[in-house]
């Protein structure tokens, strides 16, 4: 049975970079999935994982209080100040999805294809 | 770093051994492509059609409003978490602000339903009509010049 | 301490009023689109420019007021963003009202877009008027989503969808890196404030500090992008050619002035380390204002032209942005938002005019399609060349003016590569735009397309204010009041641009922790005394 360990002991004993290290992965992963794939639907995908690392390193500085040259211990008011960002930031990713997809499906409708290669219309 | 080093061990090993016999095999291994062995293997039954077969854009619909409600949710949640040992003032005010936030959610969901915009055949919601300046000439296909033609033409 | 945690804010509702009556007369124009579908626009149309009308005049009364702030912090009203308020405000009204013929023309005439115009305002007008990054990021995306949306307007018309899908892969793009660097601005603050961060900087011993160089610049890429600065460029020509004129006018003046005023901020914010980031603005400005003006003279179509010639003109502002952040005593924030000013009436009226080009259905805006335009619309065509004329910066319009005062600031402030390339860059847009005014002149004869569509009245109100706008009549009184400030700040009595009050460090510290009083550095104060 797993045993869920509560926020502090995790910030005692695993160290902040770790967690912004991972948020460094996802961001760039995501950010070289954008310039590299053709379907808009996978490249949105990548934006939207380079969305949740930025929600994991705010969540990651939440926990932490802060890194650098201001790190204090995170009182509950600054902790809350990142963990609203991250539902903001869920919220306009899901309103983003809603858009971006229609926008898809406009195009579909049109064209019977979505190829980001194809998007060449608009030239001098 | 104790703790996780076993299972750092762990990964490493299993992923050298995974990539040793896929690798080994690959390089090892006598190549005879020959058509009918490239072909995918499916129960012995000729193979047809595409491999990556598409799902209608359709349900992209579905995906659209499961993240919607979706995030609708994240936002009640969280509310609540801190309402439910919030202050009776404090209460009402983010209640009254919930509210709101809810007139709205339910304004959007009403219009998309009265619109039709989630019918499963699209269906023209709008009447022509209203595109359309009575004072001027009526649409002919045939005589109007597109962007595109003007392109070709120049 | 948990009492604390469950203060209700106290809330100034006049700071919000304006943003609140936008959003409410979009919901307005939703519910008329909702119960008469068949009908025609024109109530929408009547209720969203009444919308704006009122948001514009309980703006009005806010010029001068004090620097306040509101829901805990979250909403700011400083006079640099009151300014931008009206100027967004007017921007979006003009380009709606010229809207409704133009789009029956193209047969899209669909309800929704005032109120979605109308959301994209009050995004804009939230996203000048805080001065936390959470807010500017939600003013932001309400702007974004739905100018997305917007672009894509002509649903049956693959140009304007691809625009709106670069347009909204882009721009989701851009949003990721702005967020990943708020989000390390938190780490480096634990707040979203601009001002904690302000401060933080300035009590930092360097700027050796990683984090600090890796935010400020996943900052500037963001907002490079937002505010189409040079290497982030690319999408402005395609989404200002495929998206339909209105929208284009609409997002040229609207969305500009709100990606600098929340650009205006960051920067400021991030002064304490100016010596990081200046150099490569520097650099990045004299690229935006080459490029665009390069890439403008070898367009064929009109609004391509133009998209290349708001690049241009995003690298301008900056000059004059710049210019400010280097020296505040020379340089003004009033030349930022006299020149954006000028540029909403500029290119609103350019677009206004190149609606005219959409006839049944179909619209062409190459140079061709403009021949002989002098012939059938007259009024239009005087107008386009005006408009013209003032953006290549020709001395008896208000372009010429506002690049007049941006040059004097650059040199003041001693940023003279600025103001050379200013100038150049001056001389050599006037090949393109006078290839436009040239277009307008010439015979019909080698046209491909003599059509235009017929003049109406909103477009003539939208003609007129605009040609209004870009005489320098309106700013020359300001002009002759002293040699320095040639600025709307003088016009504001307090003039303290960007002042953040006390009240904008978190909210409910720690109970130990010491709140340091913020007040505005130098750089800031200085302005009050101009």
């Amino acid at each position: 049975m797993l045993e869920v360990l509560p926020i502090a002991s995790i910030t005692r004993d695993v160290p902040i970079t770790w967690f912004l290290g991972l948020g460094l992965a996802m961001f760039i992963l995501g950010g070289i999935g954008v310039v590299t794939r053709r379907n808009p639907v996978i490249v949105f995908m990548c934006i939207e994982l380079m969305l949740n690392a930025v929600n994991l390193t705010f969540l990651t500085f939440a926990a932490y209080g802060g890194s650098g040259i201001n790190a204090t211990p995170g009182g509950m008011a600054q902790a809350m100040n990142g963990q609203m960002m991250v539902i903001f930031v869920m919220a306009v990713a899901a309103a983003e999805v809603a858009v971006g997809l229609g926008i898809i499906m406009a195009i579909f409708r049109q064209k019977n294809d979505v190829d980001l290669d194809d998007m060449s219309t608009l030239r001098n | 770093m104790n703790d996780f080093g076993p299972i750092l061990i762990l990964m490493a090993v299993s992923g050298l051994i995974c990539t040793v016999m896929v690798v080994g095999s690959w390089v090892l291994g006598p190549k005879k492509l020959t058509p009918y062995k490239s072909s995918p293997y499916e129960c012995g039954v000729a193979p047809s059609g595409e491999a990556n077969e598409r799902f209608p854009i359709k349900f992209y619909l579905v995906a659209i409003l499961f993240v919607l409600f979706d995030i609708e949710v994240v936002f009640l949640w969280s509310w609540l978490t801190v309402f439910q040992s919030a202050p009776l003032d404090y209460q009402i005010f983010t209640g009254l602000a919930m509210l709101v936030y809810f007139a709205f959610w339910i304004l959007g969901d009403w219009y998309v339903l009265k619109i039709g915009a989630l019918d499963w055949d699209e269906a023209a919601s709008l009447a022509p009509e209203k595109y359309i300046d009575s004072s001027l000439p009526a649409f002919d296909p045939s005589t109007s010049l597109t962007p595109e033609r003007v392109a070709v033409n120049s | 301490m948990q009492s604390e945690l469950y203060t209700i804010p106290s809330i100034d509702w006049s700071l919000v009023m304006p943003f609140i009556v936008v959003v409410i007369t979009g919901v307005i124009g939703l519910l008329i689109e909702m119960f008469r579908p068949k009908q025609n626009n024109n109530a929408i149309v009547l209720v969203s420019l009444a919308g704006l009308a009122g948001a514009f005049a309980l703006l009005i009364p806010q010029l001068g007021v004090t620097t306040t702030t509101t829901f805990a912090g979250m909403v700011l009203r400083d006079q640099f963003g009151v300014l931008l308020q009206l100027i967004i405000v007017a921007g979006a009204f003009l380009s709606l009202i010229f809207s409704e013929p133009y789009m029956k023309q193209r047969r899209i005439a669909h309800g929704e877009f005032y109120p979605m115009a109308l959301w994209a305002t009050s995004g804009a007008m939230l996203m000048v008027s805080s001065d936390n990054l959470l807010m500017i990021f939600v003013g932001l995306e309400v702007l974004s989503i739905a100018l997305y949306c917007l672009a894509g307007l002509a649903r049956d018309e693959q140009r304007s969808e691809e625009a709106a899908l670069k347009y909204f892969l882009l721009g989701a793009f851009a949003s990721a890196f702005l967020l990943y660097g708020i989000a390390f601005v938190y780490g480096i603050t634990g707040s979203t404030s601009l001002a904690v961060f302000m401060e933080t900087l300035a009590r930092a011993p360097g700027i050796n500090d990683l984090t600090v160089l890796f935010a400020i610049t996943l900052l500037l890429v963001g907002f490079g992008f937002k505010t189409a600065l040079v290497p982030f460029h690319q999408w402005t020509p395609d989404v200002y050619q495929g998206a339909p004129t209105n929208v284009t006018a609409f997002m040229s003046a609207v969305s500009k002035v709100a990606a600098f005023g929340a650009f205006a901020r960051v920067l400021e914010a991030s002064l304490p380390v100016q010596e990081f980031w200046m150099p490569a603005l520097i650099v990045i400005t004299i690229l935006t204002m080459t490029v665009g003006n390069l890439a403008a003279l070898v367009q064929k179509d009109v609004k391509r032209a133009l998209g290349y010639s708001s690049i241009a003109h995003a690298g301008y502002v900056m000059v004059a942005l710049l210019a400010y952040l280097q020296d505040p005593a020379k340089g003004s924030l009033g030349t930022v938002i006299t020149y954006l000013a000028i540029y909403t009436f500029m290119t609103i009226g350019s677009f206004a005019v190149l609606s005219l080009t959409a006839v049944n259905k179909s619209e062409g805006t190459r140079y061709q399609d403009l021949y002989g335009l002098w012939n059938r619309a007259p009024l239009a065509a005087g107008c386009l060349v005006l408009f013209m004329v003032s953006l290549v910066g020709v001395p008896p319009t208000a372009g010429f003016l506002g690049k007049f005062q941006i040059f004097q600031d650059a040199m003041g402030a001693g940023l003279p590569l600025l103001a050379i390339a200013l100038a150049i860059n001056s001389f050599v847009s006037a090949y393109y735009y006078l290839q436009i005014v040239r277009a307008v002149f010439v015979d019909e004869e080698g046209a491909l397309r003599v059509q235009s569509a017929p003049m109406n009245a909103g477009l003539r109100f939208a003609l007129v204010i605009c040609a209004v706008g870009v005489m320098p009549i309106l700013f020359a009184p300001i002009l002759s009041q002293g040699k320095q400030t040639v600025t709307l700040s003088k016009m504001i009595e307090s003039g303290a641009f960007l002042q953040r009050p006390v009240a904008s460090v978190p909210l409910n510290p720690e109970p130990g922790e010491k709140v340091e009083q913020i007040t505005p550095s130098a750089p800031l104060s200085t302005v009050t005394g101009n």
